[in-house]
């Protein structure tokens, strides 16, 4: 007995090291297959030509560009005309009476003093440009092209003298352009330009004193509305910025959320009693109600939209249908299964009381799945509200198209910064609007 | 007489619960309907008159499909480079932003000793990361770095270490603290405890939600793709700008794009099951 016990291994060993040689593999295996796999991606998604080839200047255009805006002085040389407008804009044009203070024109020529020592001067087709501890550029401007007269030393780094076009950025705030046909001065300044009123609008460069002062006044400005609806009017309808659009497109986003959410919740909690195993003893209609919610999920928003897009265009409803279609697979399937764990003495309970089959489920299934029902949805309708920026920018409108819109022109980039804080704005209240609901209603009012 | 009134007073709580359902059920069925009809109003085609169209598009895609016949498959077969890529993306934004979730959630729960000034911190961080639009930050990165997969990956990751870290330092919240009072009584140190007390529990977990996101991910990398990040998208993006002529191949992306989605469906959800248990996953 003692020596049988003795013979007897206590724990087998065989298995014992399989299982530490097991884990030792897997603790090595592991970590090497996922950084093999990250090395077969980084060479896939061809990272390294992606890094030679990467304009890093972008983003430090796209910063300084959407917290500063520039003034152009811009001499057209075939018409001999002068123009000092906000970002070269016709429609942002200043008046020739009405100049900011550091352009000085006197017909056709024009002194701009860039500040800090640097000043540009133009008469006829003869640009100089003064650039402290360097000295006098002297460019003229000819029939096939520009001579450039440099003062001695090296070339600077940030002057780029080319027979067709020179082009000087000495620093980040200050540029000079000159071609046969332009010479064009650049002045940088600071903030958002016109953000309120453009140049047309009366308004444009009140103080918010004064404009409160004029909204709560009697005396109209235009006859026609007043003046509040004026004040509005013009703010919604500044051209630069176009903020009655984005409004418009933010609130588009907004319903294709809300809309497609709701709209899936309601269709997604009939079909889920179908799919449900204690509601539906039919086993081919519960396979066929699982099999659609696969389907309405398995295809995915991207394929929806684009086929609603098609078939119903531009706008929010295109959206909202692409949103309720996927979310009816998904919510109803989360339903069906919140629906097959309740517990059925609560039912029985109050059937026990004579209660009808509505009563049944009005009073005895609906308020144990409705903690799952509401918080499933908030959930859902605060990821919409980042999906739908997504399917805009499919097609479907809203404030994704006019994202991609902004960014493809790549024009103004303050415009499109304007609209990703706007975004991230009504995105976060979503997101906290939804957690507000969520537990006013699950945990106790 | 006590009674009676406690009765009137649950009489008028009653009422008053059954005003606040009423005055809720309207409110939502107002801005279902207003919404509905002032989408019907904003969209460029009606519902009715897009409703008679809905099968057109499908029905031609299918057509055309039809009329490649079993040339249809190796159709099918030339795009599975470009699904691998999209597959490729939202593995490695998972892999990458799961992995950053890791630190963020280890950071931000006050449950496995987390470094307490940190911990506001680190949620807020969270709460941007998960804020933002996947969209914005892959359109920024590509018009910076060009169109490729990487800004797309970047975009899904950051979302994704936003999200699944949420979802991680609640996982954390709830474990046995035992363990890790143990091992501190040993004098292990912060590392060793989290890596022999807290991953032994909650790596089951972890891994559950993890493949959930990366259910999510081949999602929104392939919707992505759709915007210039490459992948399946952008290949939809060209077979769809053709318009006329290209339907076999638009047909061929859906099914392809269809079958993966459902495959990755079944086998994370599979998985899943496995790793929690006997309990539903999600």
């Amino acid at each position: 007995m003692a020596v049988d016990t003795l013979n007897e291994p206590v724990f087998d060993r065989g298995t014992v090291f399989r299982n530490v040689r097991r884990r030792a593999w897997l603790t090595i295996g592991a970590p090497l297959a996922i950084v093999l796999y990250l090395t077969y991606t980084w060479f896939a998604f061809g990272v390294p030509e992606l890094l030679a080839k990467a304009q890093p200047e972008r983003a430090v255009i796209l910063a300084t560009d959407s917290v500063a805006y520039k003034v152009h002085v811009t001499k057209l040389l075939r018409r001999d005309i002068m123009e000092v407008a906000i970002e070269g804009e016709r429609r942002a044009t200043y008046a020739q009476e009405d100049l900011p203070g550091w352009v000085e024109v006197d017909g056709t020529n024009a002194i701009v003093d860039l500040g800090d020592g640097y000043e540009v001067t133009i008469t006829g087709k003869v640009m100089e440009f003064t650039v402290p501890d360097y000295g006098t550029i002297k460019v003229t401007a000819t029939n096939s092209g520009v001579t450039t007269e440099l003062p001695p030393g090296p070339v600077p780094e940030w002057l780029k003298d080319d027979p067709r076009k020179f082009d000087a950025r000495p620093t980040l705030d200050r540029r000079v352009q000159v071609t046969k046909t332009k010479i064009e001065v650049h002045n940088y300044f600071g903030g958002w330009e016109n953000f309120w009123f453009s140049f047309q609008s009366e308004l444009h460069g009140m103080p918010f004193s004064q404009l409160w002062a004029i909204a709560l006044s009697n005396e109209r400005i235009d006859p026609a509305q007043s003046n509040m609806s004026l004040i509005m009017h013009d703010f919604l309808g500044n051209p630069d910025w176009q903020h009655g659009e984005v409004f418009t497109a933010l609130f588009e986003t907004i319903m294709m959320a809300v809309l497609g959410t709701l709209i899936a919740a309601f269709v997604g909690l009939p079909l889920a009693f179908l799919a449900a195993r204690n509601f539906t003893p039919s086993l081919l209609l519960r396979f066929g109600t699982r099999r659609l919610f696969d389907f309405l999920r398995g295809i995915d928003m991207l394929i929806w939209s684009l086929i609603f897009i098609r078939a119903f265009g531009l706008g929010p409803l295109t959206g909202a249908l692409a949103i309720a279609f996927t979310d009816t697979g998904t919510l109803g399937k989360l339903f069906s299964e919140a629906l097959e764990n309740i517990d059925n003495k609560q039912v029985e309970g109050v059937r026990a009381t004579g209660a009808s089959q509505t009563q049944r489920y009005r009073f005895g299934v609906i308020p144990q799945i409705l903690p799952v029902f509401v918080s499933q949805v908030l959930y859902y309708l605060e990821s919409n509200t980042r999906s739908a920026t997504v399917i805009g920018a499919l097609g479907a409108g809203g404030i994704g198209l006019m994202l991609v819109e902004t960014m493809k022109t790549s024009r103004d980039w303050e415009n499109t910064s304007y609209i990703i804080i706007l975004t991230i704005l009504v995105v976060i209240m979503m997101d906290q609007a939804s957690g507000w609901l969520r537990r006013k209603l699950i945990e106790g009012k | 007489m006590a009674v009676a009134a406690l009765e009137q007073e649950i009489l008028i709580l009653r009422k008053r619960r059954q005003l606040y359902s009423l005055i809720g059920l309207l409110l939502v069925v107002a801005v279902l309907v207003s919404g509905f009809s002032k989408s019907n109003e904003m969209n460029s085609g009606g519902f009715l008159q897009g409703l008679s169209k809905f099968f057109d598009y499908p029905g031609e895609i299918v057509a055309e499909a039809w009329q490649a016949g079993p040339a249809f498959f190796g159709l099918i077969l030339t795009f599975l480079p470009a699904m691998l890529e999209t597959l490729n993306i939202a593995a490695v934004a998972t892999l990458l932003g799961g992995a950053m979730a890791v630190v963020l959630a280890m950071a931000s729960t006050r449950n496995v000793d987390s470094w307490g000034p940190l911990i506001p911190v680190v949620r807020r961080i969270m709460d941007i990361t998960r804020a933002f639009p996947e969209l914005i930050i892959a359109l920024f990165l590509i018009f910076v770095l060009g169109s490729s997969p990487v800004p797309a990956m970047i975009a899904v990751a950051v979302h994704t270490a936003g999200a699944l870290g949420k979802l991680f330092s609640e996982v954390n919240e709830n474990i046995d603290r035992k363990p890790i009072e143990g091992l501190s009584a040993c004098g292990a140190s912060w590392l060793q405890r989290i890596r022999y007390a807290v991953m032994p529990q909650v790596a089951p977990n972890y891994l559950s939600y993890f493949l959930l996101r990366l259910e999510i991910n081949v999602r929104a990398s392939a919707i992505l793709g759709f915007v210039g990040a490459g992948g399946i998208g952008q290949e939809l993006r060209r077979t769809i700008g053709w318009g006329q002529g290209a339907g076999d191949e638009t047909a061929a992306i859906f099914v392809l794009l269809f079958c993966t989605i459902m495959m990755i469906d079944q086998v994370s959800s599979y998985l899943r099951g496995k790793l929690v248990g006997s309990g539903r996953a999600h």
